[in-house]
C-alpha cells in the first residue's frame, strides 16, 4: 500500500514538473517582448522609421536599416525561390532514383545544419573578392540566397509530396509529357504550400545578421540604396550597433528596432497562415 | 510526329535546367570547403598546426601574435555545456508533457509559442541577454562580468529549446503505442511508462536530438557576440567575459583587416575548426535518426 502511494506521488511531482517547465516556455516568451515593448516604445515614432542613422539618440532612425532589408528581400527573393523550387521539382519528380539524387539530398541536409558565418566566409570569398560585386547588395542577396535554398528546397518537396498521384495520372493519362504534367498541374497545386515555406524561409533571413556583418554590410549608411550595387545596412545590424554601445539610450533604441524588426516578421509570418488556411479550404472542396 | 519530338527536346532541356539548379546545393558545398581548405592552408603555411590547435593562448591582433584556439574553443564549449544545461531538461520535459499529458487545446497553444520562441532573431536575443538577463544576474551574483559566459548560454539555451523539444517529439511519436499500453495494462504509472518505456524505446533518436541542438549551439554567433565578450580567455568560469569561436570571426570581420592577411586568415582557419565540428555533429545525428527510422521499417 505504502509503495502504491510513494509511486503516485512521484507521478504528481514529474507531472507537476512537465507541466511548469511546459508553461515556463509561455513566460519566457511574454517576459521577452513585455522588456522589449517596455524598452522600445519611447523611441518609436514616425521619425524614429524616417531618420538615418545619428550619433545624438533622440535623431536616430533606421531609414537606411527598413530600406536595406526590403531591397535584400527583394533580390534574394528574386534569386532562391526560381532555383530553390527548380531543386525540389527535380529532386521529387525525376531525380530521387538516381546516385545524384541521393548526393544532392543528403547534400541538402547536410547544408542546413552549416552554420550561418560559414555562408558569410564563402560570400565574402567569392561575391565579394573573387567576382568583384564589392560590399553591395547583390553580394548580401547572393549569400542569403545560398543560405536559405536549403530551407526553401526542404519545404518546397513537402509541398511537392503532398500532391496526389491521382492528379498526375489524370494528366498522364490524357497524353501529357512529363514537364507538362510538372508545370501543368503539380506546381499549380503545390504553389500554396511552397509559398507558406518560403514566406518562413525569408522570415528566417530578414533576422539575418552575421552573414552580413562578414560581407561588409555597414552600420552606418545615411542613404537609401538604389541599385544592386550600392552599399548597404540592413535592420538586424542597425540593432546590433546600437545594442553593443554602452549608453542606455542606444539600447532602448535597439529595442525600437527590434519592435519594428519583429512587427516585419510577425506580418510576414501572418501572411504564410493566411495562404494555408486559403489553401486547406479549396483542397477540401 | 514532327510536334511530338519538339515537345520532348523541350522536356529534357526543361530536365536539363531543373537539374542544373538543384546542382546549385552540391556547387554551395564545393566552394565552402574549397574557400575554406584554400585559405586554411594558406594560414598554416605560416603557423605551424599544433601551435593553433593545443596553444593556450589566443592574440592574433595584438603584438606578440600568438595563435593558440583552446581559449576559443573553451568559450564555445562553456556556452554549449552551459545551453545543453538549459536546454535539454527542459526541452525534454516539455516535449514529454506534450505528447503524453496534454490535452490537445494545451498542445494546440504551446506548439505555436514554440515556434515563435524558434523564429526570433538571434540579434533579439542577444539584446535580450544583454539589457535583461545580465543585470537580473548581476544582482544575485554581483561579482559577475558585464559580459559573461553564463548570459549568453541562457539565451543560447532558450535558442534551442523549440528545436530539442520538437526533435524530442518526433521521437516520442515515433514509438509503437501497443509498447505504451503493454506498459499501462501492467499498472504502470504515465511516470514509469515515460521513463522505463518510451525514453529507452527512443534513447537513440533523443541523443541525435541532443547532439543537432548542440551543433547549433556551437554555431550561434549574435547572441554570444553581444552578450559573451570578446577576450578570449582559456577557462571554464561561466562569470568571466570569454569569446566563442564565432564571435571571434565577427570581431575581426568589424575592424578593418586587410584580405590576405594573417588576421584575415585565422578566421577562416577557426571557421573551418567550426565547420568540421558542426559537421561531424550534424552527421552523426542524421545518421542515428535515419538509422533508427531504417531499423523501424524492417520491423514494422
Amino acid at each position: 500500500m505504502n509503495k502504491i502511494k510513494r509511486r503516485k506521488r512521484t507521478e504528481k511531482i514529474f507531472l507537476w514538473a512537465s507541466r511548469l517547465l511546459s508553461w515556463s516556455t509561455i513566460l519566457i516568451l511574454v517576459v521577452l517582448m513585455a522588456h522589449i515593448l517596455i524598452e522600445g516604445t519611447h523611441y518609436l515614432s514616425a521619425g524614429f522609421l524616417n531618420n538615418f542613422p545619428s550619433r545624438f539618440a533622440a535623431k536616430a532612425g533606421m531609414k537606411a536599416g527598413i530600406w536595406g532589408s526590403f531591397w535584400l528581400m527583394v533580390m534574394t527573393t528574386l534569386i532562391s525561390v526560381p532555383v530553390g523550387i527548380a531543386s525540389a521539382l527535380f529532386l521529387e519528380e525525376y531525380g530521387i532514383k538516381g546516385k545524384i539524387g541521393k548526393i544532392i539530398e543528403v547534400n541538402v541536409s547536410n547544408l542546413a545544419g552549416v552554420p550561418s558565418i560559414v555562408y558569410g566566409l564563402l560570400g565574402l570569398t567569392v561575391f565579394v573578392r573573387y567576382a568583384d560585386f564589392d560590399r553591395s547588395l547583390l553580394s548580401g542577396a547572393l549569400t542569403l540566397s545560398l543560405l536559405i535554398l536549403p530551407v526553401i528546397i526542404v519545404a518546397s518537396r513537402e509541398a511537392i509530396k503532398a500532391v496526389p498521384n491521382t492528379i498526375r495520372y489524370a494528366a498522364y493519362a490524357l497524353g501529357a509529357h512529363k514537364h507538362q504534367v510538372i508545370f501543368g498541374h503539380v506546381l499549380p497545386v503545390a504553389l500554396a504550400g511552397i509559398l507558406t515555406g518560403v514566406i518562413l524561409a525569408l522570415s528566417r533571413a530578414i533576422g539575418e545578421t552575421a552573414p552580413l556583418i562578414i560581407i561588409g554590410a555597414l552600420a552606418y549608411v545615411s542613404f537609401t540604396p538604389e541599385s544592386p550595387m550600392d552599399e548597404f545596412s540592413v535592420m538586424p545590424i542597425q540593432i546590433y550597433n546600437w545594442a553593443g554601445r554602452p549608453k542606455a539610450e542606444f539600447h532602448q533604441l535597439a529595442a525600437s528596432g527590434i519592435i519594428v524588426l519583429l512587427c516585419l516578421m510577425l506580418t510576414m509570418n501572418l501572411i504564410a497562415v493566411i495562404i494555408r488556411h486559403k489553401s486547406s479550404k479549396r483542397m477540401n472542396l | 510526329m514532327n510536334r511530338n519530338l519538339q515537345t520532348k527536346c523541350i522536356g529534357f532541356g526543361i530536365k536539363f535546367l531543373l537539374g542544373a539548379c538543384a546542382s546549385f546545393t552540391v556547387a554551395t558545398t564545393i566552394g565552402i570547403v574549397v574557400v575554406l581548405f584554400s585559405e586554411t592552408s594558406e594560414f598554416f603555411s605560416q603557423v605551424p598546426l599544433f601551435d593553433f590547435l593545443f596553444g593556450l593562448s589566443w592574440e592574433p591582433l595584438l603584438e606578440p601574435k600568438s595563435f593558440g584556439v583552446l581559449p576559443l574553443v573553451s568559450g564555445t564549449l562553456l556556452i554549449m555545456l552551459g545551453s545543453g544545461l538549459i536546454a535539454i531538461p527542459i526541452g525534454l520535459l516539455t516535449a514529454v508533457y506534450l505528447s503524453e499529458y496534454a490535452k490537445h487545446r494545451t498542445r494546440a497553444f504551446i506548439k505555436p509559442i514554440l515556434e515563435i520562441l524558434a523564429g526570433i532573431p538571434t540579434i533579439v536575443y542577444g539584446y535580450f541577454a544583454l539589457t535583461f538577463i545580465t543585470p537580473m544576474l548581476k544582482q544575485i551574483i554581483p561579482s559577475i562580468d558585464v559580459f559573461n559566459a553564463l548570459s549568453g548560454a541562457i539565451v543560447v539555451g532558450i535558442m534551442i529549446l523549440p528545436m530539442v523539444s520538437s526533435l524530442c517529439d518526433d521521437a516520442f511519436s515515433g514509438v509503437p503505442k501497443s509498447l505504451k499500453m503493454g506498459g499501462y495494462a501492467l499498472g504502470a504509472t504515465s511516470f514509469e511508462v515515460i521513463c522505463q518505456i518510451i525514453m529507452p524505446a527512443s534513447a537513440s533518436r533523443i541523443l541525435a536530438a541532443f547532439i543537432l541542438a548542440l551543433s547549433r549551439a556551437i554555431g550561434e554567433t549574435m547572441a554570444v557576440t553581444l552578450a559573451a565578450g570578446a577576450t578570449p580567455h582559456f577557462t571554464l568560469n561561466p562569470l568571466e567575459s570569454i569569446q566563442t569561436m564565432t564571435a571571434y570571426i565577427v570581431q575581426v570581420s568589424l575592424g578593418d583587416t586587410p584580405a590576405g592577411g594573417i588576421e584575415y586568415l585565422t578566421c577562416f582557419a577557426v571557421a573551418s575548426l567550426l565547420f568540421f565540428i558542426t559537421l561531424v555533429m550534424n552527421i552523426l545525428g542524421q545518421r542515428i535518426i535515419h538509422g533508427i527510422g531504417k531499423k523501424g521499417g524492417q520491423n514494422s
